[in-house]
């Protein structure tokens, strides 16, 4: 048996390993001067680690300026969706109105639907508005989050009804009970709610680069698939931008992965 | 209840899923529609500048596109990847969840969240990380391969291994996510079961076939159906790694979506491609649906 166990748990960190790889990789070559990673074998780790590449990135490249921009629109689209989702996952799951139920199984439906189908009507529409090219045009489809409804809204299915009567029989406003009653109750919800957002727009790449037309207002993706498209050659270069794009994200979920496998799961049972 | 507390109820319920609602119904709703409609214009960069060039030209975009071999190089290329990719994501991404789910493994939070890492980062960082792993000189995937004597592969620049190299990079990108979903379905299979089929004497593929795989059939399909809808989404891959190419053997049908409408502002076109897009994800997802039923899945 013990012989199973330890062939067993060094086949996952085997497989473990192949999987971080790139991602290590990426890292170590982000370190090396210029031009050192084009080699045959390729070298797995720096000469003499310097953070050249960085310095030039947010030097000449002027990184920084794209990564205030991914920082705001994600922050900005994470509390805008909470700000329209939480109360109306709430009030699908709690609170009785004409026509709920049949709108909600509307909305279920609609998940089917790929955002990118409207893509160019919603540009049009964008346009029309004036929001083209603009960190509100970025943001807006974050805005309209079923996903985030129906997240919100399983979760709300166990409060007790009980609970919200006895408020209300003690003269609490509807206002009142979803603040200092309900919210408080939700907190793992909207943190796997408010991670799933940001990650989600700042990963985002097709939408931002079809709205965003001026390059200082380009997110980190968009910036990072532009650039890699001129330097072709600047390998360590190119590592240290993918660096900068994605360790911001990739430690905000280790730090709360918890709450995002909990809440993926529940995502995935809406079947 | 009152009846005034009733009619409290239903108005906060109506407020607190009105801005939702509204947001949905513009940003998502109206968009999709509307895309119906666009596709039977022939809306292009003159009707953008001035909305009175726009004309409408009934089934003429479809007609173009069934005429274009490129809209069929990228409906191709799709369906390559739904019939290759899903099952080799679906069967990369159980394997992983049944090793992080054996019992005999250790500091499994460790390996599970490991596995994951690759789902959260950036796709387009990731993927520009991958366009140098699959460099045909330099790269360390052709290194590993020369070691077992396999010659180097132009990945990325040879039109029949441009498909198979963008594939990797999404099975390594998205296997962790199908293998959470797979490991809470598999940790409902009653350990039981397995050690009586073990006893009885059923290797471990007879037990995979026979006692995991039955019950954990729906499970697969919705994996399945997933993986299908992120096939047919599939654009900064091929936007980031191969611009289409090489011989425009990697333009995916979103891709071709996109340069339609934002390359050459063909937005009626494009409009069409959406929707034709649409019918294929809802397309395949009901055919799964209905062998699912067929099978006893669900």
């Amino acid at each position: 048996m013990n012989l199973r166990r330890w062939s067993i748990t060094l086949l996952a960190a085997l497989v473990t390993l192949v999987t971080v790889a790139p991602l290590l990789w990426m890292l170590s070559v982000s370190f090396m001067a210029p031009g050192e990673a084009a080699q045959f074998p390729p070298p797995l780790l720096p000469k003499n680690p310097g953070l050249e590449n960085y310095r030039t990135l947010f030097g000449t490249f002027g990184i920084g300026r794209f990564l205030a921009n991914s920082l705001l629109v994600s922050t900005l689209a994470t509390a805008l969706a909470l700000l329209f989702t939480v109360p109306a996952g709430y009030a699908f799951a709690k609170l009785r109105f004409k026509g709920r139920d049949a709108t909600f199984r509307l909305l279920v439906a609609a998940l089917v639907i790929p955002g990118q189908i409207g893509m160019l009507p919603l540009f049009l529409e964008l346009k029309a508005m004036g929001l083209v090219n603009s960190y509100a045009g970025a943001l807006v489809p974050w805005l309209a989050g079923i996903f985030g409804i129906f997240l919100v809204r399983q979760y709300c299915l166990s409060i007790p009804d009980e609970m919200l009567e006895a408020a209300r029989i003690d003269g609490a406003s509807e206002g009142q009970i979803l603040r200092q009653i309900v919210l408080p109750i939700l907190t793992p919800i909207i943190v796997t709610l408010a991670l799933f957002v940001f990650l989600g727009s700042w990963n985002d790449f097709m939408w931002p680069l079809i709205v965003l037309a001026d390059q200082d207002l380009y997110t980190l993706p968009v910036a990072l698939a532009a650039m890699s498209r001129e330097h072709v050659q600047d390998n360590e270069l190119m590592m240290a931008g993918a660096v900068v794009t994605t360790l911001p994200v990739l430690l905000l979920f280790l730090a709360l992965q918890r709450f995002y496998l909990s809440g993926l799961l529940t995502g995935s049972i809406k079947g | 209840m009152s009846a005034v507390g009733r009619w409290r109820e239903a108005r906060a319920g109506w407020v607190m899923s009105a801005p939702a609602l509204a947001a949905i119904a513009v940003f998502f709703a109206i968009p999709a529609v509307a895309s119906l409609f666009l596709s039977f214009t022939d809306f292009d960069i003159y009707a953008l500048a001035d909305s009175g060039n726009l004309r409408f030209v009934g089934l003429q975009n479809y007609q173009r596109l069934v005429e274009n071999p490129l809209f069929w190089k990228a409906m191709g290329n799709t369906l390559w990847f739904v019939a290759f990719g899903v099952p080799f994501i679906v069967t990369l991404s159980l394997f992983a969840a049944m090793l992080v789910n054996s019992r005999w493994l250790a500091w499994r939070p460790v390996w599970r969240v490991a596995l994951f890492a690759p789902y959260v980062t950036t796709l387009v960082a990731t993927a520009v990380v991958w366009r140098y792993l699959l460099h045909t000189r330099y790269g360390l995937v052709n290194y590993l391969l020369s070691l077992f004597g396999v010659a180097p592969i132009d990945w990325l620049g040879s039109p029949h291994a441009s498909l198979p190299a963008i594939l990797i990079f999404v099975g390594w990108k998205t296997f962790g996510y199908n293998m959470i979903i797979f490991l809470a379905a598999l940790q409902t299979v009653p350990r039981e079961l397995e050690e009586a089929a073990r006893i009885d004497g059923a290797g471990w593929f007879m037990r995979l076939r026979h006692v995991i795989l039955p019950a954990i059939a729906p499970t697969v399909l919705l994996v399945s159906v997933l993986t299908v809808a992120g096939m047919f989404q599939l654009f900064a891959e091929p936007y980031v790694m191969t611009q289409g190419g090489p011989a425009q053997s990697t333009v995916t049908i979103l891709y071709f979506m996109y340069e339609e409408g934002f390359k050459w502002w063909n937005l009626g076109s494009g409009a069409a491609v959406a929707f034709l897009l649409f019918l294929c994800i809802l397309a395949v997802t009901l055919v799964q649906l209905r062998l699912a039923r067929k099978g006893g899945a669900i």
